[in-house]
């Protein structure tokens, strides 16, 4: 069954079972097949587990892509206490919607390539880190495990292997920042949700100070199937650098929006016009952003690329995860890139200080520029804010916030020039509610020409 | 080069340091001051707020100098294109929502932010936005508590981290999230629990946490400061004492790893009304009058020397007249025996030369009386501090010196007469009445206060406080500490040493030490624990007094 749309160029490997509410339950899961590849994987040890996910090529659904099999094997062989494998379902990328889909047809396939991914890492216990605000998914997920726990397939003796996994539902409060990963780990440690310095690395000192491995709700879901198939069977769709399928999460001005499974190296242009049935009301396309929203913007003409890993690089964005945010001709750039950075204003976490002023500050300029009371001097502040907050901090949150108004500027400066008053318009001043020392810090004093850009 | 030593080079110099040591320590080491908010080298590095990215040779990004351990052969720029941008930008971004209020604000002077923008900020700030308001929260705390200011707060999280592993005391934490964060507290009573907590003023980069006692009481540039050793008990913490018109108007930590590491306690840290002669708060409830203070000699100084006259009448006269009348009676009394009572708020200095005095008169009754507390209160996160029960802090070297501890735990009682001479030095017999009878032939007072009991001396002669005065301490563990003078003593009060110095001289037909050094090499030939020692040696961390026994972390006595 097809959920919401399907369409023929889908190659349905994870969401086969969409939109089937029965898929859900254990014995449905079993009757397909369900944790099998659990117990071919108990079988093969540890060690040729990893081999076949390295083989898969398997990469990281979560955004970074980083290879899953290599990522597994930095985890200690030699064991000096426990080890803890953790599932980001944390997914709260604006445009992004394909966990929580995977997490509310298919707990079952998730948890099965967790217990396979704990098995190989040698973790006695799973996290499912939910995010807050999915309820629906995190019930889900609760009763499957409650399943699973009464089948004898998580707890003491996983299946009669001897090997103990023990599987927690852990809801978060609702902070975007708590999906990066060692900001996960310290909410779940009872901490703020505030992203960790690396080195050290998860892998060496993770969630409670103990090697851990965190992936992604997808990444989990393809590992039953490529233990069940091997290696080489995932490589059959992507490319050499980016195998395997990938959903995509299509939002915006589409004719048919939601998941679509499709191999890596799809073209973005066959996606959009063929797939989610081009732009609605005979408008056409002004910008995609391919990636979710952290990621740079693509203007109309440059869509025509292939939708893996590599190929959004290498037009100038990233894939991210997936989620493609469509936007036609009436949309206000202006006004999406200022409610992207307001998001990340709101979501920074606050410990470094180009991310915790420099969201704010930028996206105020936004707001002024959005309003028409933006001058030219604006635009290069912006660019030179958005630059300081680029590979300045803990996390990439701040690079998140800076792409879309780098790469908006870029593309769209027609769009900014358009908002700007020709008029010289004075510079705030008290009226609009910055004091004295305000005008006096921000060296724009009343009369300054509006292009010259204010470098004292 | 030493085992287990690397060498890197930072900004064109040759770094040798053990291996693992963090660039920003390495930099400090050869004098290179890398730009630093939430960095506290006895805290953890959180590595957050940005100031101290440096470029390393190899590496993609700017890496943060706190957190990025030297290795062999690696080359630091903190100066570089990038590594400048980067603190420039990160400094504008600072004061994006900063409030600018240097002109009103008590950090203004000693202020990181202040230092660095003027250093290397940009000219002019590009923001015209409207500021965030977050406005000032009061933290409580002991001894009128803690202001907090959260506009001018730049979140390096310095507080929160030193309450957690200093005295680890979780009072204070972020709430909120991004620019919109703030330091709180979590219940209504906020700091009042924590004896250390005033700390956090002194490690905050910026005016975001301020003393209620020191709000607005001073320019920082406006103060003379002194190295000092804290007079609150007998840990012996080092302090700056900072004076404005001879009046003190705050103590803060002087670094010491031996002793106190950054810190000193709440106690300690406002233990200092007693030192100003003169009250220093307007309409306030401290040292308003001499029994406000704690019987130690702030208000009400005895200010000339004072000798029984012929009427029976304490007569003001000169320094020189009342050493000779002293001389004199002192020679009739020698052998006579009596008692010796020395305050330990007194330094070895004066008490030595005041127990060599005793000598000479065959005085074998040599006391002190010092107030104790009920408990000590540790600081949880630095073995071997602690507010120590001794509330003096020289109750240690008094012992050094032969001195015996008598009175009770509120340093009153204890003294009864024993005929002979009663000599007193510091201590100013508070506890007594003014018809107490000193059961004496000869009642000699060496003090700062003419309290009813000293009223009944033969001679009264003023004193400096150790504020006023070179000496040292022997703190509990027998480590002794030099302090500097602070403050102007009254006219013709002269330090103990010297004052004694000059009658034992007299007496012996000898030179009198002509310093305090002088006088402390004097111990030094008289007394084992000091023998060998000098103020060289000692410089301004202080140095352990021969076979004295140390306690080391663990509990254990070293001899």
């Amino acid at each position: 069954m097809a959920y919401p749309y399907e369409h023929p160029s889908e190659t349905r490997v994870l969401s086969t079972h969409f939109g089937e509410p029965r898929a859900r339950a254990l014995s449905f899961w079993r009757e397909h097949g369900g944790y099998d590849a659990l117990k071919k994987a108990l079988e093969m040890g540890p060690e040729a587990v990893v081999e076949t996910v390295k083989e898969s090529g398997l990469r990281g659904r979560g955004g970074a892509g980083f290879p899953t099999g290599v990522k597994w094997s930095f985890m200690p062989r030699e064991k000096d206490g426990p080890h803890y494998l953790l599932i980001n379902a944390d997914e709260s990328e604006p445009g992004a919607f394909k966990d929580r889909e995977l997490l509310r047809w298919t707990p079952h396939q998730m948890l099965e390539g967790a217990l396979i991914g704990a098995f190989a890492i040698r973790a006695e216990h799973v996290y499912v880190y939910i995010r807050g605000e999915f309820f629906e998914p995190a019930q889900v997920v609760a009763r499957a495990v409650e399943e699973i726990y009464e089948a004898g397939i998580a707890g003491d003796d996983v299946m009669g292997s001897g090997h103990a996994i023990d599987v927690t539902v852990h809801c978060g409060a609702g902070a975007y920042i708590c999906g990066e990963e060692t900001a996960l780990m310290n909410s779940l440690e009872g901490r703020r949700g505030q992203p960790r310095v690396k080195p050290p690395f998860p892998a060496a000192v993770g969630a409670f100070g103990r090697p851990t491995t965190i992936n992604n709700v997808e990444t989990l879901c393809a590992i039953p199937h490529i233990v069940t198939h091997g290696g080489q069977w995932y490589r059959q769709w992507g490319t050499e650098k980016s195998p395997g399928t990938k959903l995509f999460n299509m939002s915006g001005h589409l004719e048919r929006r939601g998941n679509y499974e499709l191999p890596l190296g799809f073209n973005l242009k066959e996606l959009l016009y063929d797939v989610c049935g081009g732009i609605p009301n005979g408008r056409s396309l002004k910008a995609v952003i391919p990636g979710g929203s952290s990621v740079p913007i693509l203007s109309a003409d440059e869509i025509d690329i292939p939708m893996h890993y590599e190929g959004v690089i290498e037009a100038g964005s990233m894939l991210g995860t997936a989620s493609v945010i469509v936007m036609d001709d009436a949309t206000d750039i202006i006004k999406q890139v200022r409610r992207i950075v307001d998001f990340y204003a709101h979501e920074s976490c606050g410990q470094c200080t180009p991310c915790r002023e420099g969201t704010t500050w930028v996206a105020k300029i936004m707001w002024r520029i959005e309003h028409g009371r933006g001058t030219m001097a604006d635009l290069d502040t912006l660019v030179e804010l958005s630059r300081n907050m680029i590979g300045t901090t803990i996390c990439v949150l701040s690079d998140s916030a800076a792409a879309p108004v780098l790469s908006s500027l870029e593309k769209f400066r027609d769009d900014y020039l358009a908002r700007i008053p020709k008029t010289r318009l004075p510079a705030p001043g008290p009226a609009e509610g910055a004091g004295a020392p305000a005008a006096l810090a921000a060296g724009d004093p009343a009369g300054a020409p509006a292009h010259a850009a204010v470098e004292a | 080069m030493a085992e287990g030593a690397v060498t890197c080079t930072i900004d064109g110099l040759e770094v040798s340091v053990p291996a693992g040591t963090r660039i920003i320590d390495a930099a400090d080491a050869v004098g290179i001051g890398i730009a630093r908010y939430c960095y506290h080298p006895a805290l953890s590095a959180p590595a957050m707020c940005r100031m101290c990215l440096v470029e390393v040779e190899g590496a993609p990004k700017l890496q943060p100098a706190c957190i990025t351990a030297v290795a062999d052969g690696q080359v630091v720029r903190t100066e570089g294109d990038a590594a400048r941008v980067a603190r420039e930008g990160v400094l504008e971004f600072y004061l994006a929502n900063h409030p600018l209020d240097c002109p009103v604000c008590d950090k203004s002077g000693e202020c990181s932010l202040q230092d660095y923008v003027h250093r290397e900020g940009r000219k002019r700030g590009r923001s015209v936005e409207p500021k965030r308001v977050l406005g000032q929260d009061f933290f409580g705390g002991k001894f009128g508590g803690i202001i907090y200011d959260g506009d001018r707060c730049i979140m390096c999280t310095r507080c929160t981290r030193f309450m957690r592993e200093i005295p680890q005391d979780d009072l204070l934490c972020v709430v909120q999230r991004g620019n919109r964060s703030v330091i709180d507290t979590f219940f209504e009573e906020g700091l009042d629990e924590s004896a250390w907590a005033h700390n956090i003023i002194d490690i905050c980069p910026v005016g975001a946490l301020l003393a209620h006692d020191f709000h607005h009481k001073a320019r920082v540039w406006d103060l003379d400061r002194a190295p000092s050793v804290c007079s609150g008990c007998s840990q012996g913490c080092n302090v700056h004492v900072d004076v404005r018109d001879n009046v003190i108007q705050r103590l803060r930590p002087r670094e010491n790893p031996e002793v106190n590491s950054y810190w000193m306690c709440d106690y300690g840290r406002y233990d200092y009304e007693w030192l100003n002669r003169a009250p220093t708060t307007v309409g306030g409830d401290l040292a308003e009058t001499p029994a406000a203070d704690g019987g130690r000699g702030g208000a009400g100084r005895l200010d000339a020397p004072l000798v029984r006259g012929a009427g029976g009448a304490l007569e003001e006269t000169g320094w020189r007249e009342a050493i000779l009348a002293l001389v004199e009676r002192l020679r009739a009394h020698a052998g006579g025996g009596g008692l010796l009572l020395v305050s330990p708020f007194q330094s070895s200095e004066d008490a030595g030369l005041a127990a060599r005095l005793a000598g000479a008169l065959g005085i074998a009754e040599m006391v002190y009386r010092c107030a104790r507390a009920g408990e000590e209160i540790p600081c949880r996160g630095v073995p071997g501090l602690a507010r120590r029960r001794d509330l003096a802090p020289n109750p240690r070297g008094l012992e050094m010196l032969g001195f015996e501890r008598t009175g009770d735990d509120r340093g009153a009682g204890g003294i009864a007469s024993t005929g002979g001479a009663l000599i007193v030095l510091g201590d100013d017999l508070a506890d007594l009445p003014a018809d107490f009878d000193p059961g004496a032939d000869l009642f000699v007072y060496l003090g700062r206060r003419l309290t009813p009991a000293a009223r009944r001396a033969d001679f009264a002669l003023p004193v400096t406080t150790f504020a006023e005065q070179d000496g040292t301490f022997a703190n509990h563990e027998g480590r002794l500490q030099r302090f500097w003078p602070a403050l102007q003593p009254p006219a013709r009060a002269r330090p103990a040493w010297q004052a004694l110095g000059v009658v034992l001289a007299g007496l012996e037909d000898g030179a009198a030490p002509a310093s305090a050094a002088d006088a402390f090499l004097r111990l030094g030939e008289w007394h084992a624990p000091f023998r060998g020692l000098s103020y060289e040696d000692l410089g301004t961390r202080g140095a352990l007094a021969n076979a004295s026994v140390r306690v080391t972390p663990d509990g254990a006595e070293v001899r």
